[in-house]
């Protein structure tokens, strides 16, 4: 077992949406310096659960412990506060459209900081160069491909070196080689710069090769958890529909509805 | 009796949406000072809201003005009193025609624009991943543009005010003959400091109106196609029926 102490901490969590249950008695660890992938089917709460760790929305029971803060007691000030040690990707790169790319690399820099325009510049060239995209600084985020995208955005949400790297559905529309690129930079600035990265995905054989934990997520609980050799060696039915990409299993293909036969001889309309 | 209940019930919801919107105010209100600090963020959106809907207002004013000159030429005449023209012209457009129609035009042309780009930057997360940056989108985003948008309307139904002028005096003067120098004396004599004040009031509380109704909307638009239509639709829908709602008061009191 881990003798470290988690960086994110969430015990007996609860929060409903318009009086539907995503999480009841939520329970995850996720410790420093890894790699840590959240999977599950859609609508498992996923992202839910990342607005739940970055403080966007509030649980309603229980306790989500970020670096040592309550996220659940914390004010806008302690938030914003903690936040400047979180970057933040999301799924679509959410970069600000009347800004070019480097000015969006240096928005937090030039937003939290009093630093020289100079040394602004290196910061963003440096971080641009970590992403492969220094030639494409004088851009508009209009003329960038979807993975190029999310590349600037990554160099956004590491520009003030934060400790921990949320990525939301970093994979979701990129062709092959793009998600190649990404899963390597993930891997990559999670070690090189001494990151806690969270990665919800539902690629499940893309993120195996660089997760060091994963979680599987259904129904609003935790139903597996391990490395990615343990999830792929895990018997529990739920775990092999997911792994396998299977359409038949606990999780049941067809959204609830009425007898099939009794609706279709139904009269109405 | 459903009925009464239905009224009820939209009484209740009204009320809602104006307490919701008045503790937006004070949260814009609060980040007001910090904004001020950063005058070239509002110096971009008064461009935008001012200096981008100077066509239209300048092309609106001429026309105006104009038929304000044709129209009041023919009423004046049967009187005899043509050289009033002058005064009644400039009462009209810096007292009433100015401050609404600008206020009007300003909301279909900037507040559209606002509430669109605000409702767009929250369907694509871009609030939202300011919010991850510790930048508060209210204090960087929503303010300046609130503040723009408060600063360029005066500015504008005094630009729409002067154009009309101009149109008046084309048509009056140069097309149906009016004395040049009645025309203008008498508007000189005719026209006090009150009526340009009151001119000053109305587009200021036209501009804080129709402002934050954009920024409003398009801050909380459902981030849908839909819903960003949806506040652009309310946006001008709103500002109308605010802006001659407030005429109404505005004058009422002056009187």
């Amino acid at each position: 077992m881990n003798t470290e102490s988690p960086i994110i901490d969430i015990r007996g969590l609860g929060y409903s949406v318009s009086g539907r249950s995503i999480f009841a008695d939520f329970d995850m660890q996720i410790f420093p310096g890894r790699v840590t992938a959240i999977m599950g089917p859609s609508g498992t709460g996923k992202t839910t659960l990342l607005r739940l760790i970055t403080g966007q929305v509030r649980a309603d029971s229980g306790s989500i412990e970020v670096a040592g803060a309550n996220m659940r007691t914390l004010k806008r000030a302690g938030l914003y506060a903690l936040r400047r040690r979180m970057g933040m990707l999301f799924q679509n790169g959410a970069l600000l459209t009347d800004l070019s790319v480097f000015d969006n690399v240096a928005f937090p820099l030039r937003e939290h900081t009093d630093l020289s325009a100079r040394l602004i510049r290196q910061l963003v060239l440096t971080k641009l160069q970590a992403v492969g995209l220094r030639g494409a600084a004088a851009l508009m985020p209009s003329e960038l491909s979807g993975g190029m995208t999310r590349r600037v955005a990554l160099a956004r949400a590491i520009v003030m070196d934060p400790e921990i790297l949320i990525y939301d559905e970093p994979f979701v529309g990129l062709d092959p080689i793009s998600m190649g690129v990404i899963l390597r930079l993930i891997r990559r600035l999670n070690d090189t710069l001494g990151l806690t990265s969270v990665v919800v995905s539902h690629d499940v054989q893309e993120i195996s090769t660089v997760a060091d934990q994963v979680f599987l997520l259904s129904g609003g609980h935790v139903v597996a958890s391990g490395n990615p050799q343990e999830m792929r060696e895990n018997p529990a039915e739920v775990v092999r529909q997911f792994v396998g990409g299977l359409a038949d299993g606990p999780v049941p293909f067809h959204y609830p509805a009425p007898d099939y036969f009794s609706e279709l001889l139904a009269r109405g309309g | 009796m459903s009925v009464i209940k239905e009224i009820w019930q939209n009484l209740i919801e009204a009320l809602e949406n104006l307490g919701a919107v008045s503790r937006f105010f004070l949260r814009m209100f609060v980040a007001t000072p910090a904004a001020l600090l950063r005058f070239d963020l509002i110096a971009q959106q008064i461009f935008n809201s001012g200096a981008l809907s100077l066509v239209i207002i300048m092309l609106a004013g001429l026309f105006v003005g104009m038929v304000l000159g044709l129209q009041g030429f023919t009423l004046l005449q049967r009187f005899g009193s043509e050289e009033s023209l002058g005064v009644a012209a400039a009462i009209g457009l810096l007292k009433e025609l100015g401050p609404v129609i600008t206020a009007l035009l300003f909301a279909g042309r900037a507040g559209t624009a606002l509430a669109s780009e605000l409702g767009l930057m929250r369907a694509t997360d871009q609030l939202s991943a300011m919010e991850m940056m510790a930048v508060d989108p209210i204090k960087r985003v929503v303010v300046p543009r609130f503040w723009g948008g408060v600063i360029a309307m005066p500015l504008l139904a005094a630009i729409f005010s002067l154009i009309g002028l101009y149109g008046a005096q084309l048509i009056g003067v140069q097309i149906m003959g009016v004395d040049s120098g009645s025309f203008w004396s008498q508007m000189r004599a005719g026209v006090s400091f009150s009526d340009i004040n009151e001119g000053l009031v109305k587009s200021v509380i036209f501009g804080f109106a129709c402002s934050l109704i954009a920024v409003y909307e398009g801050y909380y638009a459902v981030p849908t196609a839909a819903g960003v239509g949806r506040a652009t639709t309310r946006t001008v829908v709103m500002s109308a029926v605010v802006i001659l709602f407030f005429d109404y008061l505005l004058t009422a009191v002056f009187l």
